[in-house]
């Protein structure tokens, strides 16, 4: 058995967040340095001019990049052969989510769904975080992070189609949710689309697919041609950088498919805006 | 499309010269308001009552900001998304504000109102905080302090930079734009 004290996590969670919210990670900024550069309308390229040089201010003077510094969302991988000192591991996170929101001055965004009632002086300052568990072999702590933002939240669907439908229903339907949300999640976006599975496993799969870095290749050639063709017909809506106008709506499509039940074929579409926060781990 | 500068508060003068896709960089005062504070306000006029500003020529920031750093006026700042005000903007318009300044589509009313009463519906690059925060000098509650980030604040800009998105002759950049991009096959 590894023991790792509680302290240790606490203190690596609360870095990466401090790192996501000033630093948008190289991949996302080169991505949309290459949207620029092939962005068609004036005006969507001086969007993501604008992007850019926002990145380049919140990196040097540490600044929020946006001020919706979203809800902290975590996959974390626990080694079967860990143990924490001190404490529990889902407490450290949350404690190292609250340190990281508080020192690096972002916003406490968690609220009480009817009442809207902030739950920064109850539950603590951005709290609770949102933690996907898994557990697997090995002596480490593997954390994937992302500070997920509500405008792009806010359009994301998931439907559960007869199998019928097929690949071209798959893509006929993310073209659907991203040809409605047009400028509102804040486009150049990355789109998540979870398959297969039950309900909530194409629905965590979905967000699971935006931390995959930008510009990798899927491993299933299958799914990395599913993956060019629904980009291309996104990149045909016209929807362009914050909806203005444009051919790069979209920078990336991430795919994962699961298994699912004989009787049904479950879709889940979670975008991920431009400002797209995330980093990835081992303790 | 044209590029101006121009000076809050607005008039009907300043508003019907622009046209969807002409870029502004705004100077003087903004409120912000989101949601919660709008829902307060259009109560206010409703029921008659004083307003915790002068709505006359008044733009409109729909923004919630981070909190600032020690020595800042502000934190980051940029738009957040705009139809949750659709139901209130109309109300706006009316009673004497010429300007708001979100991300994202409006409904038909608030274009509607726009052209009825001479308003401009601008949009900010949304996520573009830190560079929209900087531009902001000063920032003062004035009400609701209880909102938090949702406060409504007034806010001192130089040189904000907003694109036209709905106009007061009907245009829509959203609508336009995307036309002009679309490939159809
Ligand atoms: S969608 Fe993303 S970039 Fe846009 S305001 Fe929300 S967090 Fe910021």
């Amino acid at each position: 058995m590894r023991e790792i004290e509680f302290d240790v996590v606490v203190k690596a969670v609360r870095d990466i967040i401090v790192h996501c919210g000033t630093d948008l990670p190289q991949d996302t900024y080169d991505a949309l340095e290459e949207a620029m550069e092939n962005e068609a309308s004036p005006v969507s390229k001086e969007v993501i001019r604008q992007i850019l040089e926002n990145a380049n201010i919140a990196k040097d003077e540490k600044r929020p990049l946006c001020q919706d510094t979203g809800l902290a969302v975590f996959f974390v991988k626990v080694g079967d052969e860990v143990k924490i000192k001190g404490g529990l591991l889902k407490d450290a996170i949350n404690k190292g989510t609250e340190q990281g929101y508080t020192e690096a001055y972002l916003r406490a965004s968690t609220c009480e769904p009817f009442s809207r009632a902030n739950l920064k002086d109850t539950v603590g300052y951005n709290l609770p975080a949102i933690i996907h568990f898994d557990i697997v072999a090995g002596d480490k702590i593997d954390i994937e992070y992302a500070a997920k933002g509500g405008g792009s939240e806010n359009v994301s669907r998931a439907r559960v189609f007869p199998p019928a439908a097929g690949k071209d229903g798959i893509v006929e339907y993310v073209k659907e949710v991203i040809s409605d949300a047009g400028g509102n999640p804040c486009p150049p976006i990355t789109v998540g689309v979870g398959i297969g599975g039950t309900f909530e496993k194409a629905a965590i799969s979905s967000k699971h697919a935006l931390f995959r870095d930008i510009g990798s290749k899927n491993p299933d050639p299958e799914m990395d041609e599913m993956e060019q063709r629904i980009l291309t017909e996104i990149n045909k809506l016209g929807i362009g950088a914050m909806g203005m106008g444009g051919t790069k709506t979209a920078l990336a499509v991430h795919i994962e498919a699961n298994p699912c039940h004989i009787a049904s074929l479950p879709v889940s579409v979670n975008v991920q805006c431009h400002s797209s926060r995330h980093t990835h781990i081992t303790i | 499309m044209a590029q101006y500068s121009l000076t809050t508060p607005l008039s009907s003068e300043d508003t019907k010269k622009l046209k969807a896709g002409d870029t502004v960089l705004l100077n003087g005062t903004l409120f912000t308001a989101r949601d919660a504070a709008h829902s307060r306000l259009v109560k206010l006029i409703e029921e008659g009552k004083e307003l915790p500003f002068d709505i006359e020529g008044s733009v409109i920031y729909f923004v919630g900001p981070t909190p600032p750093k020690p020595g800042d006026p502000i934190g980051s700042a940029g738009p957040t998304t705009s139809y949750r005000m659709d139901s209130f903007s109309p109300t706006m318009l009316k009673n004497g504000s010429k300007g708001m300044i979100g991300k994202g589509k409006r409904s038909q009313e608030v274009k509607d109102a726009c052209v009825e009463y001479d308003g401009i519906y601008f949009g900010a690059t949304g996520g573009a905080g830190a560079l929209l925060g900087k531009q902001i000098t000063s920032a003062e509650v004035i009400a609701y302090p209880e909102l938090g980030p949702e406060a409504v604040r007034k806010i001192t800009v130089k040189d904000f930079p907003v694109t036209v998105i709905n106009d007061t002759h009907g245009n829509d950049l959203y609508q336009m734009g995307r036309e002009q991009y679309e490939v159809k096959d």
